[in-house]
């Protein structure tokens, strides 16, 4: 039971530090908001294929095996997520280039909240 | 020579279409692109750009080739299975070629050769490796199409996606990379939503393999369903995202407007690879059930905004990109009345409306070139130089976009129109439709009276007018809307047979997992298979 309390919450937790700092202005609070976002995709993934405790992830000896499968997804996920957000951080250095402004929408916000 | 060279082709047809545009991309990349001197008149760059190109079209064309090969197989109701290693079916990756997705791979390259051709009068010149992008573009929209593993989707959405956040930005300049940044973290965000859908469908059945799936959510049991329900709806946001479905169609727009033509016009396709997700996944795969009672409105609630957003658009590239939106909630609602008839008229008006966007996309170009500053917004200018040839482009897109006889268009909402009668969202779909119809003919009225009669005299400045090179791609998208409407039995024939293949799932099934599928173990439990079926390794 306190496994499961610890890692759920602790997925719930990430996911929401990262949508909140997915909603921000600026590209670089945004980029981190989709790493964390990605890291808890990524625990789901792999809890998705249940919990295990005393069990060989790969097939030797005796006894139960874990569940593989989510272990090799989880792999791919991490290596795509990497991938794009080397591009994403790029993309955003050339557009505070291009715009000169780090807003995600280009231009510095005004009115009050500024 | 010949007769092997066609055994071959049938015996690995799948994963071909997948790895000729991968190769090819592969070349491009390795012929390299010292970054658009040739547009600039470097002329010691033309000789490799020019094999660039050669090398582009000829692959695409013999893509274009395979594609219409597929059909012709997928037309006598054969599955083509195809397992990637010989790993037998729900354990290794297999790629399925039924009647919809040759259909689909069909017009990816359909709409691809005439836009390369497009391209390659002087887009591609317009910054580095356009051509190598495009291809691994087209591999990932062939693989997505052609999978038949979930995850294996997820896979090729994302290497379409990676070639599209390049091709996107291509041309560069300040609006596009801040739209690029934009569209970037919105699938970025997406693509964490389908994984995590993917691994409650897993967690729920044990299986990816897409018929292994379709089997066993049919005898899922209480938590186990919920699960799989609440999988579907995360998936039917990931894939309504892609295909700008209400509410989440307000990235597109701007974004295909921002685009530059060429893209802009393979990038109808795009919005096609959600709509073709949403019958593969939610009709065929997890059932109908989870999703039916959203997916009809949020589709008309699209094709009404849409078409809204249409009139009141102030440059003519964010209303053909309007128009995407609008024709993508007609699909949708052919597919959301989930059946197999409505879902066939879904399927024709598909073809139709990509083909159409994908034209008009570059026709805006072409019109916009000529209107001096002004480009494509829509406030009166000087009058273009060819108002004869483009107005009647004009016409003849706008009048198959808003489905007046006897186009294509029109015969595609008379056959959603159709295939609704009598059933009990009939009503709804009908006032719809016909309403977007009427709105979609005021809207590209508007377009067509200020582009070329509020204007200006033409100022003669000695300028060409469009070259043919850049013509003939528009006409090519036109004669291909013409053929659709010339061949409307025969791809509507296609197109029913289509949707009822969808609808038998069992055929599919064995197709993929053979007769005897073995029974199996899963969701997964921990213990060891008996020796006799422990999967060597």
């Amino acid at each position: 039971m306190s496994m499961e309390f610890l890692l759920a919450t602790g997925v719930g937790m990430v996911t929401a530090t990262g949508i909140y700092l997915m909603l921000r202005g600026r590209s670089f609070p945004v980029v981190l908001g989709l790493s964390l976002f990605g890291y808890a995709v990524n625990v789901f993934i792999f809890l998705m294929g249940r919990l295990w405790s005393n069990a060989a992830p790969v097939l030797v000896g005796e006894g139960p095996l874990a569940d593989p499968l989510p272990q090799a997804l989880v792999l791919t996920a991490i290596v795509i997520g990497f991938a794009t957000t080397g591009f994403v951080v790029e993309l955003a250095l050339r557009s505070r280039h291009e715009s000169g402004s780090d807003q995600v929408d280009g231009h510095e916000p005004t009115g009050p909240r500024a | 020579m010949t007769g092997s060279l066609l055994d071959f082709w049938l015996q690995h047809a799948p994963v071909l279409s997948v790895v000729l545009p991968m190769l090819t991309a592969v070349v491009l990349l390795l012929i390299g692109d010292s970054g658009g001197m040739a547009g600039q008149g470097g002329a010691h760059d033309d000789a490799p750009l020019r094999w660039r190109r050669r090398i582009a079209l000829l692959s695409t064309a013999l893509g274009l080739l395979m594609a219409a090969g597929l059909v012709r197989h997928a037309a006598d109701g054969d599955l083509l299975v195809y397992r990637l290693g010989e790993w037998p079916a729900p354990f290794g990756i297999v790629m399925v070629v039924d009647r919809l997705s040759a259909l689909m791979v069909l017009l990816t390259y359909l709409v691809a050769l005439p836009v390369l051709w497009y391209a390659a009068s002087g887009w591609d010149s317009r910054g580095r490796y356009f051509h190598a992008i495009f291809q691994f573009q087209l591999m990932g929209l062939s693989g997505a199409f052609l999978t038949g593993d979930l995850f294996n989707l997820f896979v090729f959405f994302e290497v379409l996606l990676i070639a599209s956040y390049v091709l996107l930005v291509h041309g560069q300049g300040r609006e596009r990379f801040r739209m690029g940044v934009h569209y970037v973290v919105l699938n970025l965000v997406a693509s964490g939503l389908f994984l995590i859908g993917l691994s409650l469908v897993y967690a729920a059945t044990g299986t990816l393999n897409m018929a292994d799936v379709a089997q066993r959510v049919a005898v899922l049991q209480g938590d186990q369903q919920v699960f799989a329900q609440a999988a579907a709806l995360v998936l039917l946001v990931v894939f309504g995202l892609k295909a700008a479905m209400l509410p989440l169609y307000f990235w597109l727009p701007g974004t295909y407007a921002a685009a530059s033509a060429p893209v802009a016009a393979l990038f109808a396709i795009m919005t096609k690879v959600g709509v073709y997700s949403i019958v593969r996944v939610h009709w065929q795969v997890l059932g109908g059930e989870a999703v039916a009672d959203w997916l009809l409105p949020l589709a008309l609630a699209t094709s009404a905004l849409g078409v809204l957003g249409a009139l009141a658009a102030h440059s003519l590239g964010r209303l053909v990109a309007y128009l995407t939106v609008s024709s993508v909630g007609t699909i949708l609602a052919g597919v959301g009345l989930f059946t197999s008839e409505t879902l066939s008229a879904a399927l024709y008006y598909t073809l139709h409306s990509t083909i159409v966007i994908a034209g008009l996309f570059l026709l805006v170009e072409l019109i916009a070139a000529q209107r001096g500053e002004c480009g494509d917004s829509l406030r009166p200018a000087h009058a273009v130089r060819e108002p004869v040839l483009l107005g009647v482009m004009l016409l003849f897109g706008a009048a198959s976009a808003a489905g007046l006889p006897p186009l294509p268009g029109f015969l595609g909402k008379l056959m959603v129109l159709q295939a609704s009668g009598g059933l009990a969202a009939q009503a709804w779909v009908w006032g719809v439709v016909l309403g977007v119809g009427f709105l979609t003919i005021v809207g590209l009225a508007r377009a067509g009276v200020i582009v070329f009669w509020h204007v200006q005299p033409v100022v003669d400045d000695g300028a060409p007018g469009s070259s043919a090179n850049l013509r003939a791609p528009v006409w090519a998208f036109m004669s291909l809307t013409v053929a659709l409407a010339v061949l409307a039995a025969p791809v509507k024939r296609y197109t029913d047979a289509a949707a009822a293949q969808l609808s038998v799932d069992a055929d599919y099934v064995r197709a993929v997992l053979g007769a005897d599928a073995p029974p199996s173990t899963r969701p997964y439990d921990g213990q060891r298979a008996a020796p006799a079926q422990e999967k060597q390794p």
